[in-house]
């Protein structure tokens, strides 16, 4: 028991705290990539790129017909990506993080594992920012692989000559990739507030699927109500409305200003999502 | 009641310094039911407290607000010299905690559930924890399943999963909910000894049962819940010798043998035609002796039957097997 006790110090000082968080978030991200449920999901989004770029490749679209983009994709590959993206963003990276964010703490407290963390002790303030920072990585990790298996399937099946743009003009490959980068990060951002929704809910119930269904139902609210003209001005604040302005991206000089007031409103809606999950967690009664 | 338990108390002074855990007139309602009611709860250090009560009394409340799990509406909670929630970070850690039945992620390994949660310990080195795991995992009998994954175990090897938890660094206190709830007599009694090395280790145990014949066999202390008040605590030799020790009087006079008893203070809890019981509540026997010789009363037998903690909590609790509320 001696080398224990030696193990052990009664507080975390200076120097240590950093190892703490990064032991913590470890552990987390274990859990999270290591759940098979999720792992599936991953190579789902991983698999539309794919699958888009094969069945372009088979049958040549005529333009003016199926998702974004996709007359573009014969004439440079890089564009593939840029599909996958925008047939992801309705469906299936909303659906992929309300999982991982609405099981983030409901999953805990449904299987009683939230005390066995709480009386540790780990701070609940802690505790979400772990969770936070965990559902994150998977929302990086998911828009990752989507862009990234885009850009190389598209390389492979429809090469990397020149990239031709929206509007027309060619740019270099380096330069395409640079606004590959940015576009992910744009979507990135958009589902930021998504997943800051999700942890919201996952604090309010012990059953992880209510959590998980209400941020995918809030989603579907958010499209429709965006699809319908008369709300007018409303529908500028809704979280969904500028998701696929990325195209903005794919213009010889995008409007950056605008992009970057677009990217405002889900990191404004992330930040009142992720106050409402602390004022819950913080305060609310563990007796799962 | 409530004085029976003052009278403990009292006569076994104990400043904070010397408790474990202490808590002043802890309340929890939810609605317009008071789960917990004012419970002024004493464990000194180094005690093994046995914390009994039927389902539903508030056992398990109480052991949340302790733990920072629940907030209480009115009192207050020292744990270790600090109070909860405010010294939580500090206190805690050194807090071994198994409530409500063992917890882990079912998918995971029970090497990599504690692992997980060494992983969030910051009081623990990171280089050691292999170590303590397998060295925890060992002191309960896991080992062989340690990379099982959690679901796969049988209630008995998630209760020492459970109890492995609360061993991956040195404690000072162990706050255990039901510990051998799922195992069978041999792990009972594993449990049962593993419980008596702690304490002779040093470490204070508090232990929620009710099961009353293996907290008889281990608890020092024991305190008493009942519809969210707790009735009586103290030493289980002065609980059980004070206050529920039965004296049977043989006497051809039993009305009369009745009416002294009944002038003296004490309760009647049965009368035949030549025998009366009654409860002493802390009475020295031979005083009670002394005055039915000096009324009159022809005592042919006098035995003082010293009930187990069954009996106790039989009287303090009811018979019925239905839930109070």
């Amino acid at each position: 028991m001696s080398s224990v006790d030696a193990a052990v110090s009664p507080r975390p000082v200076g120097a240590r705290r950093g190892l703490v968080w990064n032991r913590q978030l470890g552990s987390e991200l274990r859990l999270i990539f290591g759940r098979r449920r999720n792992l599936a999901m991953l190579v789902l989004v991983t698999a539309i790129p794919v699958f888009i770029g094969v069945a372009v490749k088979m049958s040549t679209p005529r333009p003016g017909e199926g998702p974004p983009f996709i007359g573009a994709l014969t004439g440079n590959g890089l564009f593939l990506a840029f599909t996958a993206l925008a047939v992801c963003l309705p469906v299936f990276l909303p659906l992929a993080i309300a999982v991982v964010a609405g099981d983030a703490v409901a999953g805990e407290a449904g299987a009683g594992t939230l005390r066995g963390l709480l009386t540790i002790p780990v701070s609940r303030t802690r505790l979400l920012m772990v969770k936070s920072v965990g559902v994150l990585v998977f929302l990086a990790a998911a828009v990752l692989l989507v862009t990234v298996a885009g850009l190389i399937t598209g390389a492979v099946l429809f090469g990397t000559h020149g990239v031709t743009l929206l509007s027309g003009d060619t740019v270099s490959i380096g330069n395409g990739l640079a606004r590959s980068a940015a576009v992910a990060t744009y979507v990135f951002v958009d589902l930021v507030g998504l997943a800051a929704i999700g942890l919201f809910f996952s604090t309010l119930t012990e059953v992880p699927v209510g959590a998980m269904a209400a941020t995918v139902v809030t989603v579907i609210a958010f499209a429709l109500m965006d699809s319908v003209p008369q709300l007018g001005g409303l529908r500028t604040v809704l979280l969904t409305h500028h998701w696929l302005d990325f195209s903005e991206l794919l213009r010889s000089s995008p409007d950056i200003q605008s992009l970057l007031g677009w990217s405002l409103l889900p990191l404004a809606y992330a930040a009142i999502f992720f106050t409402a999950a602390w004022a819950r967690i913080t305060t609310a009664d563990v007796t799962g | 009641m409530t004085e029976l338990a003052t009278r403990v108390a009292g006569e076994d002074p104990a400043t904070a310094e010397d408790l474990a855990i202490r808590t002043t007139e802890l309340t929890r309602r939810f609605g317009s039911q008071t789960a917990v009611d004012g419970v002024n709860l004493t464990v000194p250090h180094g005690a093994v407290y046995g914390f009994l009560g039927p389902n539903g009394s508030g056992k398990t409340t109480t052991i949340r607000m302790l733990l920072g799990l629940m907030s209480p509406h009115a009192g207050t909670i020292d744990i270790l010299g600090g109070s909860i929630p405010q010294a939580a970070a500090e206190v805690l850690p050194r807090v071994g905690t198994l409530v409500e039945g063992p917890a882990f992620h079912p998918y995971l390994s029970g090497r990599d559930n504690l692992r997980r949660l060494d992983a969030f310990d910051a009081t623990t080195d990171p280089s050691t924890s292999g170590p303590r795991i397998a060295a925890a995992l060992d002191r309960v009998g896991l080992t062989a399943a340690a990379g099982k994954k959690f679901r796969r175990y049988s209630l008995g090897m998630k209760q020492r999963l459970g109890l492995a938890a609360t061993l991956l660094r040195p404690r000072d206190l162990l706050i255990l909910d039901e510990p051998t709830n799922g195992l069978d007599p041999q792990g009972t009694r594993e449990v049962r000894s593993l419980i008596r090395e702690l304490a002779a280790d040093g470490t204070t145990v508090l232990v929620s049962s009710h099961l009353l014949g293996e907290i008889e066999q281990v608890a020092t202390h024991v305190g008493i819940m009942s519809a969210g008040r707790l009735l009586k605590q103290g030493r289980l030799t002065d609980v059980l010798a004070e206050t529920s020790s039965l004296v049977r009087v043989v006497t051809p006079q039993a009305a009369g043998a009745a009416t002294v008893l009944e002038q003296l203070g004490l309760t009647v809890t049965d009368l035949e035609v030549h025998t009366v019981a009654v409860r002493l509540d802390g009475l020295a026997p031979e005083h009670v002796n002394a005055s039915l010789v000096r009324a009159g009363v022809p005592v042919r037998g006098f035995t003082v039957e010293r009930p187990a903690l069954e009996d106790l909590f039989v009287q303090l609790t009811g018979e019925g097997f239905d839930v109070v509320r």
